[in-house]
């Protein structure tokens, strides 16, 4: 890097807000991903000014530049993969408007998506998006990777909350895009830019809608003998056009990591757990929670416990929540996937997962949102072993090959990024991809921006760098789908 | 209309067969839009024609304009040019449909119609419900964006479209999304689509998320003397726990149209008598669920109601689907209505919903326009002015008006359009409101998808 660049970012932010020597940027190498690339400066701007002024720095210097907001990303989105500058926003992390009577708010980027919630629990509402990681990740990261959750099967992802942005171009310039009201006039520029993976712009203010909390929850852990009992409970429940909150499920393998790890009481000796929420108008979900109850006891359910209290609830979705977390603790590494299946598929498919284990050798753990077919199997391995991280791949690939056969896709709310990047071929064709390349080039022409992400590059996987990491590092709960 | 070359013509019938070009002018009188007639119609029957089309229609600087139904084409202001209408109505196959998945890939000539029998026998629906609903097809209701009663629980096409295939304007069949329910892989190309009017690509084939039918719909409605109390009703649902499928504010005015001679060419059921009151603004709730939740429904709709000041009552049974088809068929009857029907598009913040329907109707009053408003209770307002004529007198109280409720909106801190007016009124009212709008972005985005600017030239905001 240029030292004019180091020296005009420290007079634009002030010494504190620019790191640079090597120990300060190895925390930055990272996010939740099993992904690395170093970024050449990190910097954190304070207000909508800095962010333009850093993009024209970018320019000037003809430097890459990436936005990351908390770093728990799962695809390298917010890594700088070919160096450059990082902007991190978590100091523009201000709650900016809460409009209770239009359920509204607007933040800046790096507010934490539950303290949003948190913000307007008082009035009965909730940013409805929930990813595992919500204690830490941000908005802004959020709407770059158009995040999901346990609970968006019945509300949807972030795009379905977001209503506007402002935002800095790769040019400099600022625009707002969206409107507070709905149906902005125009093209949806919004649909395009949330979850456009930091490829198109840096976000500094964001309109969402907030959601009511359901008057009554009711939460369910429904015990099953055999995995297919359990999935063949999601293909019925969905065809029997009950939508839950949330219909999540861990195998046996992953419930034993989990239960070792919390302790919320889950069974040791079954083959998989559903862990179910139906909520809304008290007559709807305690109807529905009957229904539940009864597919699951008839697909031969060993047991189903509801909830009793708030306290039981949290403890059951402490154990999901903390899931990958839990297997960390028995892995050296973990290969986490996002494959996206029919919901009618998911017998075959846990079935080939199962097999594909088998055949590589690695022990795969399946905790995943089951309501809408988004797997996230855990291949676990050693990234210490080249020979290891070769097969981890090819397990993976095969994995993700299934997926696409069966109608699915390659991501369901992880991203692209620079992980799956090579993936993308499987489900487009080259004229598709430069398609969507000349939306990106539309407004990041030089390509400035996160470069080399989503699109398929000519670097292999063999480039892609692992590293074991240090299990002390991985705070429970962040290292989450 | 500008005749097509001999040389052209042959081109065109190589590429779908000679029984599949139209060239009569007779024949072109319905593919007109805007009074513009095009030279020749075409129905392609697969995408590979579409495509090839598409780039000869670039080779000879053709304008092309894809449709189906026929029903919205007058949304927009009128194309720069219009040489091939391009009928998508031989694109009508179910591709995929797994109703345990809850997921449906259709061509885009589908009727919407015909679709929902299919559906219907599988207990699901898909919640498209746009004017023009019995002659629609999926294809047109997502290029023309029309919203529907429906959004209040369901949300728009952008909530529940999973993916889509498209020509682009150089001819190249892409795609966007995928038939899974949840998916980020690319760029939602797709959404782009929904609402451009097709001046970034044909739509060929849809996917969706379906939903099960509901179980049990009631209606509901209230009546309030003034329209600050009518307004206070949804708010106050918004606060409740109730979650209903529709919630509707309907104007005095409403309820002339709706018992109209139009209103019932359009949506044959007869309207229920005294649901409406000429004196009275009105709020619509639909709901749906088991025999517990609708008696919660029931008595908490009730209470609210009294509580801003009206007075409620269920709707009868029989007379839902009239009700409900006339809240949906809104802009049809407004049309049939009057000879030279505007109709304005408010999108505001709920709260101010009150403040804008003050604006309408002062100004309506003010230019001696009859008026009828029906809005979302999320913050959508469909205004009907309806001259008596079309005349230049008319014309110039239509574009007072309408001036002068585009500023209050935009006071508002909200948005206008006026997605259907009179032809030759076009040149006059501010179509795409009044033009306030940073368009450089949706540039870039119509630069890339149809470069040459053969799709729909001219009919989107601001002239894109």
């Amino acid at each position: 890097m240029k030292p004019e660049l180091l020296r005009d970012l420290k007079s634009l932010l002030g010494d504190s807000a620019v790191l640079h020597r090597p120990e300060e940027l190895l925390l930055y190498e990272y996010d939740g991903s099993v992904e690395i690339a170093r970024p050449t400066c990190v910097v954190f701007p304070s207000t909508t000014a800095h962010v333009q002024r850093i993009m024209q720095l970018a320019n000037q210097y003809q430097t890459p530049i990436v936005g990351r907001g908390a770093g728990t990303g799962l695809s390298g989105g917010a890594l700088a993969r070919n160096g450059g500058i990082l902007a991190v926003f978590s100091h523009m992390n201000r709650i900016l408007n809460i409009d209770i009577e239009n359920q509204r708010a607007t933040v800046q980027p790096g507010v934490v998506n539950s303290d949003l919630s948190a913000a307007v629990a008082h009035a009965g509402l909730h940013f409805a998006p929930d990813p595992s990681s919500q204690k830490a990740c941000t908005i802004g990261g959020n709407v770059s990777e158009n995040s999901g959750g346990p609970h968006t099967l019945a509300y949807g992802v972030t795009t379905n909350h977001t209503l506007s942005l402002e935002a800095v171009l790769p040019s400099g310039e600022l625009v707002r895009i969206g409107s507070s009201p709905l149906d902005p006039t125009g093209y949806d520029l919004m649909g395009l830019f949330v979850g456009s993976e930091g490829t198109l712009a840096l976000i500094t203010e964001i309109t969402v809608k907030l959601t009511r909390l359901p008057e009554t929850v009711k939460t369910l852990l429904a015990v099953f003998e055999t995995l297919d009992d359990a999935t063949e409970t999601v293909v019925d429940i969905t065809a029997r056009g009950i939508t839950p909150a949330a219909c999540e499920m861990l195998d046996g393998w992953t419930l034993r990591a989990v239960e070792a790890y919390v302790h919320a009481g889950f069974p040791l000796d079954c083959a998989a757990v559903l862990l179910l929420e139906v909520d809304g108008l008290k007559e709807v979900a305690e109807q529905h929670a009957e229904d539940v109850a009864e597919i699951c006891r008839n697909h031969h359910a060993r047991e189903v416990r509801v909830a009793r209290d708030a306290r039981e609830r949290d403890l059951l979705w402490k154990g999901r929540k903390n899931a990958f977390g839990a297997v960390g603790r028995l892995s050296p590494t973990y290969y986490v996937q996002d494959g996206v299946i029919p919901r009618t598929k998911l017998p075959v498919t846990l079935r080939r997962i199962d097999e594909i284990g088998k055949k590589y050798g690695f022990q795969i753990g399946n905790i995943f949102h089951a309501g809408n077919g988004n797997l996230h199997p855990l291949i676990l391995f050693d990234a210490r072993d080249p020979e290891q991280f070769r097969r981890v791949i090819a397990a993976s690939d095969e994995i993700i090959k299934f997926c696409i056969e069966m109608g699915g896709s390659i991501t369901g709310e992880h991203g692209v990024g620079m992980e799956k990047d090579r993936l993308m071929p499987l489900l487009f064709t080259d004229a598709e991809l430069d398609v969507m390349r000349r939306v990106r080039d539309a407004f990041n022409p030089a390509g400035i921006l996160n470069p080399d992400k989503i699109f398929p590059t000519k670097k292999g996987c063999g480039e892609i760098h692992v590293r074991p990491l240090p299990q002390s590092s991985v705070p429970a709960g962040f290292r989450n789908a | 209309m500008t005749v097509l070359s001999a040389i052209a013509h042959s081109r065109l019938a190589d590429l779908v067969g000679p029984q599949r070009v139209i060239t009569d002018p007779a024949q072109l009188v319905p593919y007109e839009v805007d009074a513009m007639r095009p030279s020749a119609a075409l129905r392609p029957e697969s995408i590979a024609q579409i495509s090839e089309i598409v780039k000869f229609a670039v080779s000879e600087k053709l304008a092309i304009v894809a449709t189906s139904g026929r029903t919205k084409l007058n949304i927009g202001l009128p194309p720069r040019h219009y040489d091939l209408a391009l009928d998508m109505s031989s694109l009508r196959k179910i591709i995929a449909y797994d109703p345990g998945d809850l997921t449906l890939s259709v061509e885009a000539g589908i009727p919407l119609a015909a679709l929902g029998h299919v559906l219907a026998e599988h207990r699901q629906f898909l919640p498209l419900a746009v004017p023009y609903h019995s002659q629609t097809t999926v294809g047109g209701a997502i290029a023309s964006g029309v919203d529907g009663p429906l959004r209040q629980l369901y949300g728009i096409a952008r909530d529940f479209l999973l993916g889509i295939e498209f020509v682009t304007g150089e001819g190249v069949p892409a795609k966007s999304g995928g038939r899974v329910v949840k998916n980020v892989t690319g760029y939602d190309i797709h959404k782009l689509m929904i609402g451009a009017l097709g001046t970034l690509g044909v739509i060929t084939r849809l996917n969706f998320k379906t939903f099960p039918l509901p179980i049990q719909s009631r209606g509901f409605v209230a009546r309030f003397p003034s329209a600050q109390q009518a307004c206070e009703m949804p708010s106050r649902i918004a606060r409740s726990p109730l979650a209903p499928m529709t919630t509707e504010i309907l104007s005095p005015g409403v309820t002339e149209l709706f018992e109209s001679e139009a209103a019932s060419q359009i949506a044959s059921d007869p309207m229920p008598a005294n649901v409406l009151s000429p004196a009275e603004w009105a709020v619509s709730v639909g709901f749906a669920g088991n025999e517990k939740a609708r008696n919660r429904y029931l008595s908490d709709l009730q209470r609210i109601a009294e509580e801003c000041g009206g007075h409620g009552f269920l709707v009868q049974e029989k007379s839902l689907a009239a009700a409900f088809a006339r809240k949906r068929e809104f802009v049809p009857i407004a049309l049939a209505f009057s000879p030279a029907a505007t109709i304005i598009k408010i999108n505001i913040l709920p709260s101010k919903l009150n403040d804008a329907f003050a604006a309408a109707q002062k100004t309506a009053e003010a230019n001696s326009l009859q008026w009828a408003a029906l809005a979302r209770g999320l913050g959508i307002i469909y205004l009907a002015l309806l001259p008596a004529a079309s005349d230049d007198e008319n014309r110039q109280r239509v574009l007072n008006a309408t001036n002068a409720i585009h500023e209050a909106c935009a006071n508002l801190g909200g948005q206008s359009t006026i997605p259907w007016c009179p032809t030759p009124w076009k040149k006059n009212l501010k179509i795409w409101g009044p033009g306030n709008l940073d368009l450089s972005q949706m540039q870039k985005i119509k630069n890339v998808f149809d470069p040459q600017g053969v799709l729909s030239p001219g009919r989107f905001v601001g002239g894109i």
